[in-house]
């Protein structure tokens, strides 16, 4: 693991010829809060956990909280990614936005924007914007992961879900259902919602998304 | 500052010192245009006309007239399909190209299809980005005015039967165009050989300048211009010769086929180690497009795990310029078509980075990139949760 050193020196470019801001390069090179050992992800023991995005449609970000239950005060937050500079940065950037100052407490970073991680890192590229979008989604899962797991369900806020198979309108939220009814795999999930019949192109973030409910509410298989 | 190491000679080349040396005098002292009838404009123009020998004779065709100076690769391809497709269109409107073009045929096919009613058939490729001569055969229709296929591909370097397609096209009496823009500086430009009637070649591929471009048209071919103008280019391609641009283009091709072979057989041996290197030394990497029918520069791997912006944006910083095929370095912020093509899941899609060597790329640039990427692609993936399977991926390859 290497977060702990420095990758490469920002500085060396001048910040000239490059196409994010220095704010962006710098979480980019030198990410925040990272596990320091694959050890430690492993075993890490979050309050709350959150995913979103696949490697299929090329970003995808997951996100764990730890929170203080009496102040609700988010006091760790790591986060793996797989996409692009602004993803990763922007997920670094998020991840220092809510565990800074003593911690953000659950409510408020429920909350957050994706214009509030876009104007910390002093703007994205207008076509960047959708990356790090996802973010935000992330840590409202994870947050919602941390009410379930507390026994606070009615605290859970779900947001619009997400259309994965854009021929039959099937949501990521169509695709949990299913798991939680016992579908274990790709045929099983597909008998059930009709899902990639049609649009095959969904199928590797449906898959994904499979995996992911599987893992959450069953453990890994 | 870092040293900078220069793999990109796909996107494009410096200009060859000797290139610029003979270009140098049209610009301030050998001004003239070459439609003035004045001294000055005479020299222009025999300046002009020996560039066209030059290139007529490397490229064997019957009259220097049958090449046509364009703005570029872009320009010549735009010339080649809508020039071809309007002037034929009592034989019909029916073109056949594949999926793995460049952008330059694809959307000028696209607003043919779209704009002036014309059919496009895209012929899919194998896992090594090859086409079959006989699928384009079996595609032929009575209708089929122009087929329009690369000679190399740009992304993963695959070099396609360009004699084999176009002998199939003359069979059928079908017109054939070829995008050479990759190939005009190490391949065979016989246009005898290779079959074609129209090629596609781009200067500042082959260390010539940029910003010019020729189309070469075989005699007695029905095509109409899209610039419209004074009538240059024997009314094909209106507007002022760019004179510097085309004296350049003349020497860049001149010297680049004439040294290829050496160059070549350089190119190739650097280019194989960088593969074996590469796959061997990265765990989970594997190489796109054809082992050996593939050009010589071309170095096109799948790192899986990772996104490929990130990889290409973390070689810079050591001064290492590559290219991706990553969603995010495309107009689209799709997955390249060309790798989506040859049939990478896509979640394996946004993994693919090319090194394009080229004449100033050195064993030790090699060593370099080699020492430096392994690294780059464990702190990567120590931040990403995904975590593929090699094997399964691989299986969902194309067979």
């Amino acid at each position: 693991m290497t977060n702990e050193k420095n990758y490469a020196d920002v500085k060396t470019n001048k910040g000239k010829d490059w196409f994010y801001t220095d704010i962006v390069k710098e979480h980019f090179f030198n990410p925040k809060n990272l596990f320091k050992t694959k050890e430690e992800a492993d075993n890490y023991d979050a309050d709350g956990m959150g995913m979103v995005g696949s490697p299929a449609c090329g970003d995808m970000m997951k996100l764990w909280i730890k929170v203080d239950s009496k102040t609700e005060q988010i006091k760790e937050c790591k986060w793996q990614t797989f996409g692009c500079a602004s993803a990763i940065a922007s997920t670094s950037m998020l991840s220092v936005m809510v565990t800074e100052n003593g911690g953000m407490k659950v409510d408020d970073a429920m909350s957050i924007k994706p214009q509030d991680i876009v104007k910390r890192l002093h703007d994205l590229p207008p076509r960047k914007f959708h990356c790090s979008v996802l973010g935000d989604k992330a840590l409202r899962e994870a947050i919602n992961n941390f009410f379930e797991k507390s026994g606070q369900k009615d605290r859970v806020i779900r947001q619009g879900a997400k259309v994965i198979d854009k021929i039959l309108n099937i949501t990521d939220k169509d695709i949990e259902e299913a798991v939680l009814e016992g579908a274990t795999n790709f045929e099983s999930l597909q008998k059930k919602t009709k899902i990639g019949v049609q649009d095959k192109s969904c199928i590797p973030e449906a898959e994904q998304l499979l995996r992911f409910y599987r893992e959450k509410y069953f453990g890994a298989d | 500052m870092v040293k900078e190491i220069y793999l990109d000679h796909s996107a494009t080349t410096y200009l060859d010192p000797r290139v610029k040396k003979e270009m140098d005098k049209y610009f301030c002292e050998e001004y003239g245009n070459p439609g003035s009838f004045n001294t000055i404009g005479l020299r222009a123009k025999e300046a002009v006309d020996d560039a066209r020998e030059t290139i007529a004779n490397i490229l064997r065709a019957t009259k220097p007239e049958e090449i046509i100076f364009t703005s570029g690769g872009t320009e010549s391809i735009n010339l080649a399909i809508k020039g071809v497709m309007r002037a034929n269109k009592e034989k019909g409107k029916h073109i056949i190209t594949t999926t793995i073009e460049h952008h330059a045929v694809l959307d000028t096919c696209e607003y043919l299809e779209r704009h002036e009613g014309y059919e496009i058939t895209y012929l899919e490729v194998d896992r090594y980005g090859l086409i079959d001569p006989k699928d384009v055969e079996k595609a032929i229709r009575k209708d089929t005015v122009l087929i329009s296929i690369m000679y190399a591909n740009n992304e993963i370097g695959t070099i396609q039967p360009v004699a084999e397609i176009g002998a199939i096209a003359r069979k059928h009496k079908v017109l054939f165009h070829t995008d050479a823009c990759q190939a005009g500086g190490s391949e065979e430009l016989d246009v005898n050989k290779l079959n074609v009637d129209l090629l596609t070649i781009n200067g500042s591929k082959l260390y010539g300048p940029k910003g010019v471009g020729i189309l070469y048209i075989k005699r007695g071919i029905k095509i109409l211009p899209i610039i419209h103008g004074g009538g240059q280019e024997r009314g094909l391609r209106s507007g002022t010769e760019n004179v510097p641009g085309i004296v350049g283009f003349a020497k860049a091709l001149e010297l680049t086929q004439k040294e290829k072979v050496k160059e070549n057989k350089r190119l190739i041996g650097l280019r194989d180690k960088m593969i074996k290197d590469l796959t061997e030394k990265i765990p989970k990497t594997f190489l796109n497009g054809h082992p050996t029918k593939r050009l010589p520069n071309n170095v096109n791997v799948t790192i899986l795990d990772i996104e490929g912006e990130a990889i290409m944006l973390y070689m810079n910083q050591y001064g290492i310029c590559a290219s991706s095929g990553s969603a995010c370095t495309s107009k689209t912020l799709d997955a390249s078509h060309v790798i989506t093509a040859i049939g990478l899941p896509y979640e394996a899609a946004h993994g693919s980075i090319r090194f394009s060597l080229g004449k100033q790329t050195t064993e030790k640039d090699i060593a370099e990139v080699i020492k430096v990427l392994p690294d780059i692609v464990k702190h990567l993936r120590s931040i990403s949760p995904v975590n593929l399977d090699l094997k399964e991926v691989l299986d969902q390859v194309k067979k």
